[in-house]
């Protein structure tokens, strides 16, 4: 049971408050980027290249201007005559716009079609004829190293390679010696496969360009609209759009998952249209677009090693990647950590000596290396270290609940220092892992298993107890293209005691709207329900660096903690001054500030905030209102303790998720209901790439399942019925204790999955499945080991 | 060369001329400017447009306006007053089956006609009853619980409690 | 996705539909549930100049039983399908196969007879044609013929269907007392196409000998495939697992599958056996029931 503090009528943290945002949409009236209609607008369409790897010998847009409503063809060249071709990706890289001469992956760009009705676009972009000469591309990642493979970046001076960067992290030579002598060492190499958030809304914009005062309206999908306005004063400041000049406005979106982090060339496209023409430009991706060009997630093929003792304790870790970027680095990652947060990777466990590099390599496919539901490479690292530390298990014969009980580190060893330098803030694993076994009767379970296993039936078990890193992050090591990843909030309290508090986050459905009014209401006492939150508008929000990562609680969150105690503070005095004792003499019981040992002599916050309008100390600045802007001291680390259950069907491969048990520690809960959902949707996050999602190229790299026909995003039947719960271990750093939780069980749910698939087929000397893990892979497995 | 139809939305008829290849879901968006009806995919997965035609539900986007002429449809702008909740929206509401919204008035709409085929299903027959429908925020259990409090609420007993159950 | 612009006509009656398909020809596509034919028109992959919409000719949405024979208009729905109570009594199959065609919407649209016409052996229905053994009628503005299911597929999306002609009612032979029917398919996810699915109706006798059967596979070949040897080594046996085995090897041996995204060929004769021993075991116990 989470304690409350404040009452049900003032819904501060801890109440399952029922969300504020959900009137609008379920009355059909959310206002999503496609809703956007402005007068005189026009639609942009984009030919796309059939070829992963193609010079374009000619683009002919007679036919598609001869269509009625089609007003404009637009190419690279074009936009080369305003230098607006090219831009920097995130991890400051660079990106074709649109190509003036080679496409880099299939579904790139070629050329845009502006038109003034939807269908019109549509038919002009079915109507420009563009002639390829068609090249050999690089697919594979590996051979993408090779001396002979062609180099693909010419575009970059002198560069003889596609090598991207090399990254490296830990003790080295320490790893390597305790590899030489250790008594029992496993490896597993596994491939975190390409997938793609797919975000039910997909992707656009209206670019509305104000010639007569040069000003841009951009309403656009976009989970960090500040630092998009930056981006765009960036690459398009030199034409007079300075950043003074762009209005962001996210409106209502519909999912992001990290897809909506980055600049498509798409937007860019958009504005350069509107700019051109002086009339809204809309563009809007289909779903195939969407699938197809905008940016995946993961893509890791890691070697994964792990040495123990027989007797089960973990010594060392060793992890080598080889990360396929596609056609340039566009990951969505904090400047000074090209793999983002994956040095994580040493888990959950008490050990202090691991080393980890990874290589990073241009190939023909899109680019990308955003989150999908998970903060920067986290997901591949938690299964890294979850999986080998199954094999470990398995190699030793020893349970892989034990072990795990066996490595945690203690409770009261948090503060604890990770072999990779971060400093866990808090945790208790052994409690959520204990919790998470009761839950499911393990011992029972297994003795259940040993039976099944007699008859013949598969049956399997899987853990995956995680360590999360959010809340990206302490400006010391954080920023995104040199802006430090701080967040913000502003809070206005009106005369008549009601607020609205605005902030440079962006929900895309993680309820927003009501868990900042809930925090505030913790500290002022004013009832969530009178709080409006608003987020979205750059001319009106507070500068932040927007949602992702499960970073808006940790850093947005504590920034309305803070601003509101600064408000607080303020209530003091005037309440002070109101009741006419020193401030020392008051009290406070949330929603007023009353005289010790006299409750009669009381001020409402209602009548404090009235007062800070009407009746305020002399020389006391008018008004309610406070802005912070939070610079994290560390990140947060939540947890996990999760128990997948399986069957499989030996003849066919099926496999039934028969039970998944999560346990979460994300620290203080400002809304069980709201962390429970997003726990929820985590999960079949999680069993999708676990069992059903991947993007998959042939060796010409042509996309063979880029619609949702064949990517197979689970419906209500294969996502199982999730049973969760909770330990709470609060973030000592935190101002209110809370950790962020977006992406815990997309991270941690996926090594579970397999773990159970694997020990289900471990009798059969199976020690490893490549996740998605399908029937067939299921099949083709125990067929190789001879049993079907 | 255009057609002339005759369709009734949400109780209100309309008569407009329409493009032969013209999508339901975008007569609705477009020409009629009710943006509540979503478009998700290119291949009829997704059910973000799902509107009920005739009491049925129905992916619009592979429906041709031409289609409708002397339907009769329901969007999610019709299935209450603005200052109101259904049983449907309500159950959502309370049990959090929503989070971004987008996928939410093709569930309700869904949800809709599965009811009134199944006023009493159970959480499989639910479960296979939204699989046109997918949602990529919720993980559908509160979806499943959403339709469950619907399903009591209609048939007036009281629904299950709406507080989140934890392990 | 916008398909590219065509001319629409809207018939009420068949014989204005026969009018128009001989002044359109090859141009023209008739527009039934039309999940198939729109996506594809969405793509562009399939741009016809004119759709000829039939849904508006009354007539076609019948299941009816005339003495021992289910008939069914080409337009009923999936999901009338579904929820056919006399239909399904006689063949449980029914029951079986809806619950696994795409979606509840998408079968409140999707239509028995495009399913058929559309001559895609990754199509379900057309298997649990083959195993019912039935007749489908075809209209043209001559009269109706009736063409067994066995002459109806002749290729990669052909049919017996002329391009002036329209499929307009399905008719089904009732069996007697002990008979049963049962289709399934593995599938990657609700509503997929199959990887592989198996149709199967049989009529057992007192001694449980096999009088009757019929076995359809779907997407296991690029026509609807009517797994003849496994039916012989059935027929007139009783159902012992040697005799099951046997029928199982065949199917796997005479299927022609190919290596796709949902699995190997490999894979996909195995898991023909598989599926074909289950669904006679279930419609057997049907049979029994």
């Amino acid at each position: 049971m989470i304690e409350c503090k404040t009452s049900k009528a003032i819904s501060g943290m801890g109440h399952s408050m029922k969300r504020k945002e959900d009137g609008r949409f379920l009355h059909g009236q959310g206002n999503y980027v496609d809703d956007i209609k402005l007068p005189d607008m026009l639609y942009m369409d984009i030919v796309r290249s059939p070829y992963a790897y193609a010079k374009i010998k000619n683009i002919d847009s007679t036919a598609a201007l001869a269509i009625p409503g089609v007003l404009a063809v637009i190419t690279g060249k074009d936009l080369e005559q305003y230098n607006l071709h090219w831009m920097p990706t995130l991890m400051s890289d660079t990106q074709m716009v649109l190509p003036t001469d080679t496409v880099m992956y299939q579904a790139q760009e070629v050329c845009a079609v502006i038109a003034t009705s939807r269908y019109a676009a549509r038919d002009g972009r079915e109507a420009v004829k563009v002639s390829y000469e068609v090249m050999k591309p690089v697919i594979d990642p590996y051979k993408a190293m090779d001396a002979s493979a062609p180099v693909l970046r010419t575009d970059k001076e002198g560069k003889k390679d596609n090598h991207i960067w090399h990254w490296e992290a830990g003790q080295k030579e320490r790893t390597e010696k305790i590899f030489a002598e250790a008594e029992v060492v496993v490896k597993e190499q596994m491939h975190i496969p390409r997938i793609h958030v797919s975000s039910i809304e997909t992707c656009g914009c209206v670019a509305d360009y104000h010639k007569v005062n040069n000003q841009l309206n951009m309403y656009m999908t976009t989970q960090a609209p500040h630092a998009i306005r930056t981006v765009i004063a960036l690459v398009a400041g030199h034409v007079g759009l300075t950043e003074e000049k762009i209005r962001v406005i996210s409106p209502d979106i519909g999912g992001g998952f990290g897809g909506k982090v980055p600049v498509y060339p798409g937007y860019v496209i958009a504005i350069a249209a509107s700019f051109l023409i002086g009339q809204p430009v809309k563009w809007i991706e289909d779903r195939s677009e969407n699938l197809q060009a905008d940016s995946f997630a993961r893509d890791y093929h890691i070697t994964a090693e792990m040495a123990g003792t027989k007797d089960g304790k973990i010594l060392a870790t060793r992890f080598k990647i080889l990360a396929d970027h596609g056609y340039t680095d566009a990951s969505a990652n904090p400047s000074k950590f090209p793999t983002g947060m994956f040095s994580i990777g040493t888990g959950s466990y008490d050990y202090d000596t691991s080393f980890m590099e990874c290589d990073a390599v241009y190939t023909n496919k899109p680019p990308g290396g955003v989150a999908y539901r998970c903060s920067f490479r986290v997901t591949e690292a938690v299964h890294a270290i979850e999986r080998i530390t199954d094999r470990f298990s398995l190699e030793i014969g020893k349970d892989p609940a034990d072990v795990r009980m066996q490595n945690f580190i203690k409770k009261e060893d948090f503060p604890w220092k990770s072999p990779m330098g971060w400093e866990y803030d808090s945790g208790d694993y052994h409690a959520g892992l204990k919790l998470a076994m009761d839950t499911v009767d393990y011992w029972g379970l297994r003795k259940k298993q040993a039976e099944m296993r007699k008859e013949g039936k598969l049956m399997g078990i899987g853990i995956s107890t995680f360590t999360e890193i959010v809340g990206a992050g302490p400006s010391k090591d954080f920023d995104i293209l040199g802006i430090k990843m701080f967040d913000s909030a502003e809070i206005r309290v009106h005369p008549t005691g009601k607020a609205i508090a605005r902030f440079g986050t962006k929900s895309q459905g993680q309820g927003h709207e009501t868990t900042y009014a809930q925090i505030i209401a913790e500290v002022l006492g004013i009832p969530a329900e009178n709080i409006q939150v608003e987020e979205g508008d750059t001319d009106t929000a507070p500068y932040g660096l927007g949602t992702y990562a499960s970073r808006s609680t940790p850093t947005a969150g504590a920034a309305a903690a803070v601003a509101a105690r600064k408000l607080k503070d303020k209530a003091r005095k005037i309440a002070a001054y109101l009741l006419e004792v020193s401030e020392e003499d008051l009290e406070w019981e949330p929603g007023k500030f009353f005289v010790k040992g006299a409750p009669e002599k009381v001020k409402t916050i209602q009548e404090i905030v009235f007062a800070s309008y009407t009746n305020f100390p002399q020389g006391m600045e008018a008004g309610f209102e406070a802005t912070h802007y939070y610079d994290p001291p560390n990140l947060t680390f939540p947890s996990g303790a999760y128990i997948c259950v399986v069957e499989v069907d030996k003849e066919t491969g099926a496999i039934d998720v028969k039970r998944f048990v999560a346990i979460d520690d994300c620290g203080n809960i400002i809304n069980p209901m709201i962390v429970q959902g997003q726990v929820h949707g985590g999960l079949t996050q999680g069993i999708a790439p676990a069992m059903y999602e991947e993007l998959i190229y042939d060796e010409d790299g042509n996309i063979l399942n880029g619609t949702l026909m064949d990517y197979l995003v689970p419906t209500a039947v294969e996502s199982p019925s999730w049973e969760t719960g909770h330990t709470v271990t609060p973030s000592p750093h935190h101002p209110i204790g809370a950790k962020g939780v977006g992406e815990s069980p997309t991270v941690g749910a996926p090594p579970a999955i397999a773990n159970a698939i694997v020990d289900a087929l471990s009798p059969y000397g199976i020690t490893h499945m490549e996740i998605p893990i399908t029937p067939f892979k299921v099949w083709k497995a125990l067929k190789e080991k001879g049993v079907v | 060369m255009t057609k002339h139809i005759k369709i009734t939305v949400n109780g209100t008829e309309h008569e407009l001329d329409v493009e032969p290849r013209l999508l339901l879901v975008h007569l609705i968006r477009e020409n009629l400017a009710m943006t509540g009806t979503h478009i998700g995919c290119d291949t009829t997965s997704c059910g973000a447009c799902t509107i009920l035609m005739d009491g049925k539900s129905v992916k619009s986007c592979t429906i041709l306006a031409v289609q409708a002429n002397g339907k009769n449809l329901t969007t999610i702008e019709g299935v209450s007053a603005e200052n109101e909740y259904n049983h449907l929206q309500e159950g959502f509401k309370e049990n959090h089956g929503l989070h971004c919204g987008f996928c939410t008035p093709g569930m309700i709409l869904r949800a809709t006609e599965l009811l009134e085929n199944n006023p009493d299903p159970t959480e499989e027959e639910i479960r296979w009853g939204i699989s046109g429908n997918l949602c990529r925020c919720t993980g559908y259990n509160n979806i499943v619980k959403a339709i469950k409090y619907a399903s009591a609420k209609n048939r007036g007993i009281e629904p299950a409690s709406t507080e989140p159950e934890f392990v | 996705m916008i398909p590219a612009p065509f001319d629409y006509e809207s018939p009420t009656t068949l014989e204005e539909a026969f009018g128009l398909l001989d002044r359109y020809g090859d141009e023209a596509k008739i527009l039934s549930g039309g999940h198939s034919l729109i996506p594809m028109m969405k793509l562009r992959f399939a741009s016809p100049e004119v759709l000829i919409d039939i849904n508006n000719i009354p007539g076609l949405s019948h299941i009816t039983k005339d003495g021992n024979t289910m008939k069914i208009g080409a337009l009923v729905r999936e999901s009338e399908i579904e929820h056919a109570k006399e239909l399904i009594a006689h063949f449980p199959i029914f029951a079986d196969v809806t619950k696994l065609i795409a979606d509840p919407s998408v079968r409140n649209r999707g239509t028995i007879g495009g399913n058929l016409a559309h001559g895609d052996a990754a199509n379900d229905h057309p298997a649990v044609m083959l195993a019912l053994r039935a007749n489908i009628v075809i209209s043209g503005k001559d009269g109706n013929r009736t063409v067994p299911i066995d002459e109806f597929f002749h290729g990669f999306y052909m049919t017996e269907v002329q391009a002036n002609e329209i499929l307009t009612e399905i008719q089904i032979p009732i069996h007697g007392k002990g008979t049963g029917s049962a289709y399934h398919k593995m599938e990657r996810k609700v509503g997929d196409y199959a990887t592989a699915g198996v149709a199967v109706q049989l009529t057992l006798d007192a001694n449980g000998t096999v009088t009757y059967v019929g076995i359809g596979l779907t997407n296991l070949s690029p026509v609807p495939m009517r797994a003849e040897r496994s039916e012989a080594a059935l027929l007139g046996k009783k159902l012992t697992d040697e005799v099951i085995a046997e029928a199982a090897k065949c199917a796997s041996e005479d299927c022609s599958p190919s290596d796709d995204l949902r699995g190997s060929e490999e894979y996909k004769r195995h898991l023909v056996g598989v599926l074909l021993k289950r669904m006679i075991h279930k419609a057997a116990e049907r049979a029994m029931a």
